[in-house]
């Protein structure tokens, strides 16, 4: 008798194609990966058509991959799991489609995943979440605050309202000339530069959980522009190092008051900025001492993104019985709390 | 031989399901919604009144681009899915060969065309033996005047076929004068069952690499690309 639940996931809402395959939700039997990176580097920046061209190539050559990893038949599958946003349209759609075709082929149910969701569900796969729970989300394309008081439901407490630190980065990156993507040179730099540099801090309202990082990323190329205009040189070290402080304590401070505030048992990273080592060891030291909340942060192949993570998120989804017809749709403006 | 063929490289979705010389359903419709939503219901929908379950087919077709980038890759998508999940061959047919069929009993060549933006066709020129067209160029992206110029030459009756045609008339009447004609408008959708007809008869594709024929780059590599070159 069969008694693993066995997911498909699928993801392809940005520069990677990816498909895994996970068991009872925590355990990765498969997790392939085809990376875009290099193809976008050129243009300094993903581009949307390039992406989904790349998707197409890529599509059935990674699910077979997973497939294959994993051992697994399609009898053995209890449904696929399938990114429908947010996400670059183009890109979205391609994984879309294809998990309709294999679902309609062999008769599978299918579950829509919210990406977001499956950044936080990554953190499943390494240890099992304890309610209620605290995720802080950072990416190239998002910075929030995720209340979860039980499995697949999701509360955003606090978001940016103007750009995702990965953004922020991102451009930091492109004024010091490092090459794209930006964020990781500036966390290296950052590890052999010195804070020296007086940046601001966006708190926003007392009690605000919201972020804003586009005054700090003016400030910055202000800071090296009117240098510039002085005749003066300032280190690129000791800018990023500047600039990825004020980052990593607006981040952490927030994240450590909501963590109070709600009580939670647990604060989980996520996303593709969780790669970044200044963050890390500043959430580490922050919660070290605290012995009721437990600090969660994934390896960095389950930051950056997968299928793992959406089949994860799907297993949960599919267990409370979260079904997509074969009308479903990429959605590029996905909200997280109507999942 | 029980097929499966789909065609979303326009605004035009076409679904055929075939079996041997027979059409056992065709769906057709012609509107400015989204193929990502509609292809698999549709799918779905006519091979059940068909009678035809996923498992029973031997073959998918798809009409392989020009056309819409995101339409195209849609089809293509779902189709070599399709065959690569149920481990049957893919066929990729021409998407204006698809439409070149309506003209099929026309006495001249035949140029399927849709519209390209600022001037610009995606188009093709083609002939028929035994009842199959055969292209006599090959599909192009080309400004309508440079392309009607160049069907000058041809100094044959020319039938211009598809949707757009409308866009291009006056250009084309202006260089070929009675050297044009033209389809009634309902003939301007590529059928689903040709599609399905012509890719019975080609060899089926490596189904892991087939891609859209986009015969544009992206505009972003075709920016770089002059960039390296200067
Ligand atoms: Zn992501």
């Amino acid at each position: 008798m069969k008694t693993d639940q066995i997911i498909l996931g699928i993801e392809t809402s940005c520069d990677e194609t990816a498909a895994a395959i996970i068991k009872n939700g925590r355990e990765i039997v498969s997790n392939v990966v085809a990376s875009q990176i290099e193809s976008h580097k050129r243009f300094g920046g993903v581009v949307p058509e390039i992406a989904s061209r790349h998707h197409v190539e890529q599509m059935t050559l990674v699910i077979e991959e997973a497939l294959n990893q994993a051992n697994i038949q399609y009898d053995d599958i209890d449904a696929i799991a399938v990114t429908e946003g947010p996400g670059l349209v183009g890109a979205l759609l391609i994984g879309v489609n294809a998990a309709k075709a294999i679902a309609f082929a062999h008769g599978i149910p299918l579950v829509g995943v919210h990406h977001i969701a499956g950044h936080i569900y990554a953190n499943r796969l390494i240890k099992e979440m304890k309610f209620p729970l605290l995720s802080l989300v950072v990416s190239g394309g998002h910075t929030e605050l995720v209340l979860m008081e039980k499995h697949g439901s999701f509360k955003v407490i606090g978001e940016t309202r103007d750009d995702a630190a990965g953004e922020a980065y991102d451009k930091v990156a492109r004024t010091l000339n490092l090459p794209y993507p930006g964020g990781p040179h500036i966390d290296r730099l950052a590890q052999e530069g010195q804070p020296s540099i007086k940046l601001p801090r966006a708190w926003l309202e007392e009690g605000s959980y919201d972020f804003s990082f586009s005054g700090l990323k003016s400030a910055v190329i202000n800071t090296l522009h009117n240098a510039e205009q002085r005749g003066e040189k300032i280190a690129p070290e000791d800018l990023a190092a500047s600039f990825q402080n004020s980052v990593i304590e607006v981040l952490t401070v927030k994240t450590v008051q909501a963590a109070q505030q709600y009580q939670v048992k647990q604060v989980l990273l996520a996303g593709g900025v969780a790669a970044n080592k200044g963050l890390r060891q500043a959430l580490s030291e922050q919660f070290d001492g605290m012995e009721d909340v437990e600090l969660i942060i994934p390896p960095l192949s389950l930051c950056t993104d997968n299928a793992a993570m959406i089949a994860a998120a799907g297993s949960v989804l599919f267990e409370k019985g979260k079904r997509a017809g074969l009308d479903l749709n990429g959605n590029p403006g996905l909200a997280l709390e109507s999942q | 031989m029980k097929a499966l063929a789909i065609d979303t490289s326009t605004y035009t979705l076409g679904i055929a399901v075939v079996d041997g010389e027979k059409v056992l359903g065709e769906l057709m419709t012609n509107l400015t919604k989204n193929h990502s939503v509609r292809v698999m219901p549709a799918v779905e929908t006519l091979m059940k009144e068909c009678g035809v379950k996923a498992s029973q087919l031997e073959k998918i077709i798809v009409a392989s681009g020009p056309g819409s980038y995101t339409g195209v890759r849609i089809g293509v998508t779902i189709a070599k899915t399709l065959a690569w999940t149920l481990n049957i061959p893919l066929t990729g047919v021409s998407s204006l060969e698809v439409l070149a069929a309506n003209g099929r009993y026309f006495d001249g060549l035949v140029s399927p065309l849709f519209d390209a933006r600022r001037g610009q066709v995606y188009t093709g020129l083609y002939s028929f033996q035994n009842g199959y067209p055969v292209a006599e160029l090959d599909d192009i992206n080309i400004l309508s005047t440079d392309w009607a110029s160049k069907l000058k030459e041809f100094d044959r009756s020319i039938l211009f076929c598809g949707n757009d045609v409308n866009i291009h008339r006056e250009t084309l009447i202006n260089i070929l004068g009675d050297q044009a004609f033209f389809l009634p408008e309902h003939l301007g959708n590529p059928r689903p069952s040709e599609l399905a007809f012509i890719g019975l008869k080609k060899e089926p594709v490596d189904t892991h690499s087939f891609v859209p024929n986009y015969i544009r780059l992206a505009e972003a590599e075709s920016k770089w690309l002059e960039q390296q070159g200067s």
